[in-house]
């Protein structure tokens, strides 16, 4: 069966500094994939490079095993890659709603239509509410998304990126700077996505990794140090050196 | 997801209804029609100033539609009132037609054209740099016809411009009161097709690359197609506005592509309020009658009465005088507990 994502080594540098080191990576359909490693080394980029936002220097990048290397990132999302920001990336004059109205509607085209009111899409508002209520958000769909709190923002972020339904999905630090009160709710939410799509998800808190992933890769510096089931990793003396040791140390 | 109405959760039924009747006209649209209307019988012999009024209306709408609702910004929106403008013109001096209507589509799709090719390139540019191509532009295009004086009429004017009765039988009175109809019912018709746009979800797709243009591409949306068609229907418009220009005033010259006009329609939107459809009426009716009430007690120093007006309205008024009305009104219908 062809991987659901298929990453053969990639490398990035701006000028000198290589940014991205021979990386590889697989995720099968229905992968829950964690990609940790300190502050720096290259998880954000890795992210901008799959989804199509810079370009890598050499390598490849597959979906479904079609090379989509050289696609631009819309027609990436629209083949089936989606992804959440670690620094919100919404309409912030608009409401609720209206956020995920739109990747509903790019999504099945109805963006394409000029003449008819976008209240007449009765599928496309169905499906966008179908999407807050996943998210618990059904309350707040008209609300201006700039007058909402940081956590429900987060889930906005997420609602986006699954009103996409994408074949892989990348979380850039779905929870970060959420209070744990509300991270439960995201973690919920992830627990719960669909089994078929394939999910890498970036993130600094250990508990949320490995409560989610059944497979982790650790990058330090550009490269790929290891990468292994969670009880590898923990055993893993290099990693407790770069990783979890500095996490230690922060906490 | 098949649920009918009634059984939808009230925060669903709330959500549905706000999205499908948003779009639904309101009472208060009929106002500035109503006004247009009165004006007409209140000030029969201004009716030559009310056509220009009503064209700049119509000039700043297409702004709108680009700046106001695709966060496009644009110094050179004359450039496609310039096209307009003399595509009439030259039609009737050169090849001898003056028919009214149909120069009217002719001078749309002239400046569509103009609107779509310079569109393509243009477009992959944001802020500055679009700022200062779009003028640029519109400078070439202002120099091409000077080149071609001979041809053009060049700062002189096109002479000899005739324009026929209206569907062959309204003749224009020495007053105006057949243009004002005129451009009244050809600026209806215009607003009808933009309101029509901005409630549509492209319309919303252009809310989203004004709000975030990262996170459209983030959704798959092909933004730049999205942006050389609105603004391909922008030009056009903007290109009838210049036709309604030379056809009331049987008379253009290449002023038509001066830095004024660009600069002018941007305060007319800054002044009435960007992106919300009525802000270019309120803007364009204050502008015109600040300058043609300043332009006559100062013909000198008028453009600081409208500077001066400007300063006030972005300090005090950032969302245009529309905006004011608009907080008015919430605060009408919602007293302070």
């Amino acid at each position: 069966m062809t991987a659901a994502l298929e990453i053969r080594g990639l490398h990035k540098s701006f000028g000198a500094l290589a940014v991205t080191r021979d990386v590889n990576l697989t995720l099968e359909r229905g992968a829950r994939h964690a990609l940790i490693g300190p502050n720096g080394a290259g998880k954000t980029t890795l992210v901008n490079l799959i989804t199509g936002v810079l370009q890598p220097s050499a390598g490849h990048v597959l979906l479904e095993g079609e090379d989509i290397t050289r696609l631009p990132q819309a027609r990436r999302t629209r083949r089936g890659i989606a992804r959440t920001f670690q620094i919100n990336q919404l309409f912030r004059g608009l409401t609720v709603l209206e956020n995920v109205y739109l990747a509903v509607a790019e999504r099945t085209g109805a963006c394409n239509q000029l003449w008819r009111p976008a209240g007449a899409e009765r599928a496309v508002i169905e499906e966008a509410l179908a999407h807050l209520d996943s998210l618990r958000l059904a309350d707040d769909a008209l609300r201006l998304v700039r007058e909402l709190p940081y956590g429900r923002l987060r889930l906005v972020e997420i609602a986006i990126a699954l009103a996409l339904r994408p074949k892989v999905l990348l979380l850039d630090e779905p929870a970060a700077g959420v209070p744990s009160s509300e991270s439960h709710l995201i973690l919920d939410v992830i627990a719960g996505l669909d089994p078929d799509i394939a999910i890498l998800i970036i993130e600094h808190d250990m508990d949320v990794v490995f409560r989610v992933a059944k497979r982790i890769t650790v990058l330090v510096q550009g490269a790929v140090l290891t990468d292994g089931t969670p009880a590898e990793i923990v055993a893993d003396e290099r990693v407790r050196a770069v990783y979890l040791g500095e996490e230690a140390h922060h906490g | 997801m098949a649920v009918s109405d009634a059984s939808l959760a009230p925060a669903h039924a709330r959500a549905v209804t706000w999205l499908t009747t948003r779009h639904h006209w309101r009472w208060a649209e009929a106002l500035p029609w109503l006004i247009a209307i009165a004006a007409y019988f209140v000030f029969p012999d201004r009716m030559t100033f009310g056509s220009q009024v009503l064209i700049m209306v119509l000039f700043a709408l297409s702004l709108d539609l680009i700046l106001g609702y695709a966060g496009i910004v644009t110094l050179g929106q004359a450039a496609f009132f310039g096209l307009g403008a003399y595509t009439v013109g030259l039609l009737s001096a050169r090849l001898g037609y003056g028919e009214p209507i149909s120069g009217l589509f002719a001078a749309a799709a002239v400046a569509a054209v103009a609107g779509f090719l310079s569109g393509l390139v243009l477009l992959r540019y944001r802020g500055l740099a679009l700022l200062v191509l779009t003028l640029s532009t519109t400078i070439l295009l202002q120099e091409v016809g000077n080149l071609f004086k001979d041809f053009t009429g060049g700062y002189d004017g096109i002479p000899g411009i005739t324009i026929w009765p209206l569907f062959g039988v309204f003749d224009y009175d020495l007053y105006g009161h057949t243009n004002y109809i005129y451009c009244g019912v050809v600026l209806f018709v215009l607003f009808y097709v933009v309101r029509r746009i901005v409630y549509s979800p492209f319309g919303e797709a252009l809310a989203g690359i004004r709000e975030n243009v990262n996170r459209m591409h983030a959704i798959g949306s092909p933004v730049r197609w999205r942006l050389v068609i609105v603004y391909t229907i922008a030009a056009a418009i903007s290109g009838v506005s210049g036709a309604l220009f030379t056809q009331t005033n049987a008379y253009a010259t290449l002023g038509v592509f001066d830095f004024d006009r660009s600069a002018g329609v941007m305060i007319i939107l800054i002044l009435g309020g960007t992106g919300r459809l009525y802000g270019a009426f309120a803007g364009g009716v204050i502008y015109m009658l600040l300058e043609d009430y300043l332009s006559k007690a100062s013909p000198e120093f008028w453009q600081f009465g409208i500077g001066f007006v400007l300063v006030l309205v972005v300090l005090f008024a950032r969302r245009g005088l529309f905006g004011l009305v608009e907080d008015f009104g919430g605060r009408l219908r919602k007293p302070k507990p």
